[in-house]
Formats: C-alpha cells, sequence, structure tokens
C-alpha cells in the first residue's frame, strides 16, 4: 500500500482532471435522490461535499467517489414522508455510528459470505426501483414532459459516440435546458422542489427529541443504511481494486463510510455511500489518488454556488431522462445469461432477493434474506454424505456434520456382516454431532452383534473424535 | 518482427490469431505476442457475474488459454500481454509504444451493442496505430 504522501499527491495533474469530471457527473444525480427522497436538492447536494471530501480523508480505497446516492435515497424515503427532515439527518448521523462500530469489529471480513447472486439481485433490484422512481415523467404527465425526457434519453446514450471527455448526462441537460429556455416551454423545474445552496454548509444539531421513541423510529432506518451503504461500498472499493490492480483496506473503508456519515448529518445533509458508476468515471478518467475524491466534492460544492440559479431552471423531465439511463446502468443485464448458465439454487437466490427489494422497498432485508438463502442451500449442497458398502468395507464419501448425520445413521440400518469396517477417508469430521452419529451407529452394530472398526480419519477428525469420546 | 494480435475471447480473435500463427510459422525470426486488454467499461459487470476475485481471474484466463494452446500446439513461441483499461486505446498505446511491426486483430469483438455506441475497436485501432494492420473476418 502506498505512503498516504503518494496516495494524496501522487498524480495531482489526473487526479485534478478527473476529480473536476466526477464533481460534474455528481450534480445530476444529487439532485434526482433529492427528489427521490422528496427533500429539499440543499440536502443531497451537501451530502455529496461532505461525504466526498471527508472520504478522501478517511477512506480506505482512494479513488473511490462516495456521495449522496439512489441506493440510501431509495432506503430513506418512507421516513421522510413519515417524520420529515430532521429525522433524516438523525438518522443519517446513526447510520454512521453503525457503520463504525461495524467497521471496528471488521465488517468487511464479512463480505466473503455475500455471494453474488444477492449483489446481483441486489443491483438489479435497485436498478428497477430507480427506473420505477422515474415513471410519473413517461405517462400521465403531458406529451412535452415525456418528449423531453426521452430526447434526453437519446442524447445520454449518443454523445458518448463523439464527445468521451465530459459526462454525457451533463452535455445532456445543458442542451437540452438550453432548449427548454429558448422554446419558452413549461415544464416543472428543479427551482420547484426548494431553494439551492449559496453557501457552505453549516454546522447544526438534528431537530429533534433525544428520547427512545426517536431512536425506535430511525434505527431500522439506520440499520438498513447502513448495510446497504457498507454494500455499495466494499463492493465499488472490489471493482476499484481489480481496475487499478492495487489493493485497499476494506475495514478502513467502512469506518470511513461511517465517519462521513456520522458528520454529514449535522452539516444537513442525507446518508450516503460510494457510487460505482461514479468511481468508474473517476478511475477511467485518470483518477487514482485521494486527491481525485477531494476535488469532486469541492468542483460540485464550487459549481453549485456559482451556478445554482442556472441549476434551479433545469427541467424536471431532462433530469428524468438522465436517471432512466443510470437505472439502465444499474442494472446488470448479463443476468439473464447468469439465469441460464448458473446453478439453479444461485438463480432463485437472485430473484427472490430481488421480488424481496421490490416487494419490502428495503434493500437491506432483501440483501439479509438472500443472504441466509444462500447458505441454506450452500449447507445443503454440501451436506450430501453417501456410504457405499463393498464387502464388508463401508466407505463414506462427504463432510459429516449436523445436517448429514441423518443420512450417515440411515446407512447402517440394514447391516448383515459380522464384522465390518468404515473407511472415513474421503470424509471430514466436522461437529459433535458427527461424532455422535458414530458412536450411535457403533453402539447399535456392537449391540446387535457386529464387530466396528474405524478407521482412515484424518488428523483434525481424529483429533475431535479422541476428545469427544 | 514483431507481430501481435488483440483478443478478447471471442472467436473472431480465435481466427485472428489463427492467422497470426500462421504467419509466425513462416517467419522463423518472428516474436508472436498475444495481447488482451481488461475493459473497464465492463469492470463492473464481470465483478458481479463472478463468485468471487478469484473466479473472476479464472474467466479471464479462460479467455485467453484457447489462444495460447493454438500458439503451443502449432510450436509457436509466444507472449501474453494482459492490460487494462478501454481497449482501442490501451492497444494503440501498447503497440505504437512496443514498435509492434504487424497487428493483428479481428473485424470484430464480443458485443454489437456496445460496437454501435462506441464504434469498433478494429476501427479504432487501424486508424491510430503506426503499423500495418491486419483485420481478420
Amino acid at each position: 500500500m502506498h505512503t498516504l504522501k503518494q496516495q494524496w499527491f501522487g498524480n495531482i495533474r489526473a487526479d485534478i482532471l478527473a476529480g473536476i469530471v466526477v464533481g460534474l457527473a455528481l450534480i445530476p444525480e444529487a439532485l434526482a435522490f433529492a427528489f427521490i427522497v422528496g427533500v429539499d436538492p440543499r440536502v443531497a447536494l451537501y451530502a455529496s461535499f461532505t461525504i466526498a471530501v471527508i472520504t478522501s480523508f478517511v477512506g480506505g480505497r482512494p479513488g473511490l467517489i462516495s456521495a449522496a446516492t439512489g441506493a440510501m435515497a431509495l432506503v430513506l424515503v418512507n421516513l421522510m414522508a413519515d417524520h420529515g427532515l430532521q429525522y433524516v439527518l438523525a438518522a443519517t448521523v446513526l447510520t454512521g455510528i453503525i457503520q463504525l462500530i461495524l467497521g471496528g469489529v471488521g465488517v468487511a471480513n464479512l463480505m466473503r459470505f455475500i455471494p453474488n447472486s444477492v449483489m446481483l439481485g441486489f443491483v438489479n433490484a435497485l436498478g428497477i426501483m430507480i427506473f420505477m422512481t422515474q415513471l410519473p415523467y413517461l405517462r400521465g404527465h403531458d406529451t412535452m414532459t415525456f418528449i423531453f425526457a426521452i430526447a434526453t434519453l437519446v442524447l445520454v446514450y449518443a454523445v458518448p459516440r463523439f464527445i468521451k471527455a465530459i459526462p454525457a448526462p451533463l452535455i445532456a441537460i445543458v442542451v437540452m435546458t438550453g432548449i427548454a429556455l429558448i422554446s419558452g416551454v413549461s415544464l416543472q423545474t428543479i427551482g420547484d422542489l426548494g431553494r439551492m445552496p449559496s453557501s457552505l454548509p453549516t454546522f447544526f444539531l438534528p431537530d429533534i427529541p433525544m428520547n427512545l421513541e426517536t431512536l425506535k423510529i430511525i434505527f431500522p432506518y439506520s440499520l438498513a443504511l447502513a448495510i446497504v451503504g457498507l454494500l455499495e461500498s466494499l463492493l465499488t472499493s472490489q471493482v476499484l481494486d481489480d481496475m487499478t490492480d492495487t489493493p485497499s483496506d476494506k475495514n478502513r473503508e467502512a469506518r470511513g463510510q461511517g465517519g462521513a456519515n456520522f458528520l454529514t448529518g449535522f452539516f444537513g445533509g442525507m446518508a450516503g455511500c460510494a457510487l460505482i458508476g461514479q468511481s468508474i468515471i473517476n478511475i477511467k478518467s485518470g483518477g487514482r489518488g485521494r486527491l481525485s475524491t477531494f476535488t469532486a466534492g469541492v468542483f460540485l460544492m464550487f459549481l453549485i454556488i456559482v451556478l445554482g440559479d442556472i441549476v434551479v431552471k433545469i427541467p424536471m423531465p431532462v433530469l428524468a431522462g438522465v436517471m432512466i439511463m443510470v437505472a439502465a446502468t444499474t442494472f446488470n443485464w448479463g443476468s439473464f445469461k447468469f439465469l441460464k448458465q448458473a446453478p439453479k439454487t444461485e438463480s432463485i437466490v437472485m430473484l427472490i432477493t430481488v421480488a424481496i427489494i421490490l416487494y419490502t422497498h428495503n434493500l437491506a432485508i432483501g440483501v439479509v434474506i438472500g443472504v441466509v438463502l444462500s447458505s441454506l442451500f450452500f449447507v445443503s449442497k454440501i451436506s450430501r454424505v453417501t456410504v457405499t458398502n463393498d464387502a464388508g468395507i463401508y466407505k463414506v464419501k462427504g463432510p459429516l456434520f449436523f445436517a448429514s448425520t441423518t443420512k450417515f445413521i440411515e446407512s447402517f440400518k440394514d447391516v448383515q456382516e459380522k464384522e465390518i469396517i468404515i473407511d472415513f477417508r474421503d470424509s471430514q469430521l466436522w461437529d459433535e454431532s458427527s461424532v455422535g452419529a458414530i458412536s450411535k451407529v457403533k453402539g447399535k452394530l456392537e449391540e446387535e452383534g457386529v464387530a466396528v472398526t474405524i478407521r482412515g480419519l484424518n488428523s483434525s477428525s481424529e483429533q475431535l473424535y479422541e476428545k469427544l469420546l | 518482427m514483431k507481430i501481435a494480435v488483440a483478443i478478447d475471447g471471442s472467436e473472431n480473435a480465435l481466427r485472428a490469431a489463427k492467422h497470426a500463427i500462421t504467419l509466425a510459422q513462416h517467419f522463423p525470426e518472428a516474436q508472436l505476442e498475444f495481447i488482451f486488454v481488461a475493459d473497464y467499461n465492463k469492470a463492473k459487470d464481470e465483478r458481479l457475474l463472478s463468485q468471487s476475485e478469484e473466479s473472476l481471474l479464472l474467466k479471464r484466463k479462460q479467455k485467453v488459454d484457447p489462444v495460447l494452446e493454438l500458439a503451443r500446439n502449432a510450436g509457436v513461441i509466444a507472449k501474453l500481454t494482459m492490460l487494462k483499461g478501454d481497449p482501442s486505446l490501451e492497444i494503440i498505446k501498447y503497440v505504437n509504444a512496443e514498435s509492434i511491426d504487424q497487428l493483428i486483430i479481428g473485424s470484430r469483438g464480443l458485443s454489437t451493442f456496445q460496437e454501435m455506441i462506441l464504434g469498433s475497436v478494429s476501427h479504432k485501432v487501424m486508424k491510430h496505430v503506426n503499423c500495418p494492420v491486419t483485420v481478420v473476418k
């Protein structure tokens, strides 16, 4: 791992340029996420600024871009609707505390236990949900709204063919906003949602009653936010590790996310996490160091303060067009092929994760159930144990543990020989149940007058056997 | 003479490799090299579709292995270079920096949809490398 100085100043020119590109790319999404939650655009813009700047110092993965995100926004929707902004801010602070604790106890090591079928379910449900939030712009509204959304979408996909240095969504927004202003059509704009920030965020305590009742309201949201945020951040870290061929400290990243959310809540921002799309844009634009993330946050804030009066004129359907592209990029289109090729249990886990998230509107619940389900499938898969009898030598194949002992015991129901050998060369004893099962089989057979010899235990199985018997 | 082949695990790339191997067999002094670029644009999806970091690396290896085997069976010594980034840009940068004498490339890669949006890799590479290019159909 590089020294801190290298992480900051090892790539100055490219980091600043990439940071500027990412800063530009962050704006449309931050605005749209504010709209999804139903908060003032400032809440998302302040969040993107503070989270990016703080994680640039304390994160574990240089070059990772964290800010307000769709995944976190979707978790916050109900809290905002039921209890208002102050609770959203308090939940953000608590999310930070939970993530700091989880990072402290090494939660990143648990990432190994989240199979990619669950991650696929997560991103696919996320893509679908972001798309659904934009649906009102594709139906029900007037024709002009529809036309602007579609035209933006076409531009977003067509522009990269010709211009690569500037993020396509930004070009689409500038062009479409220009058309809207010149033609004078009346469309809902960002300005209708709330005011733009005209200054840097300031520190204040969320205005909530400090009691158990409040904690009861925000804790479930904070826990969900903590899980969702860590999941997306650690996934993004892995992708960047691979792209840059450099390792990163995932537990430090978890704590960094926690620190950023904790402070962001006090600065009037909503919870956020790493953005996969923006982080990839950063790497593609040459960003590698912490300076790129820092620049992205600062440049975003600078632009908003300077250009706030213009930003409020962006028509909402234009933003919707951009978000439909974001939804399509979030969705993993390779999943259809995955469904055909992957083992059936993995496909089921993926589909159930998606279904639960879409049903509960809660990304965290889907992930937790997906992980539990895949663990059960895994246990049942490896709990297959076979016993074959070859002239009194009973060969056991497969691991022996609490889930496979029943099958093992049943295999000795009908022993004809007077003398048998049970061979464990292709097996492994894992727990008390396995030793118990052997002693049960042995005891019962000896009662029936069959002599039983145990052989072929490997050394760790032998140790367990000796210890427990 | 340095002959380089850009490969990506597609049928076209395999044909390009076969052509390059035949060439190398006729030029005993030729040095054959395969270039594989892990595409940044696919980094996220590849990670999501792999069980773990190790399985991701295995999948990449499986994309280059058939080509390496072709060379081995033909008795041609070949070098493999793995790069990461935008495929066309990385190929152009590498071919020009390493003074490759002859680049061989498949006419079309894996994804037609991506070509529609970003343009074809072979077309772009052809325009910007400083050496003769053979596009294999």
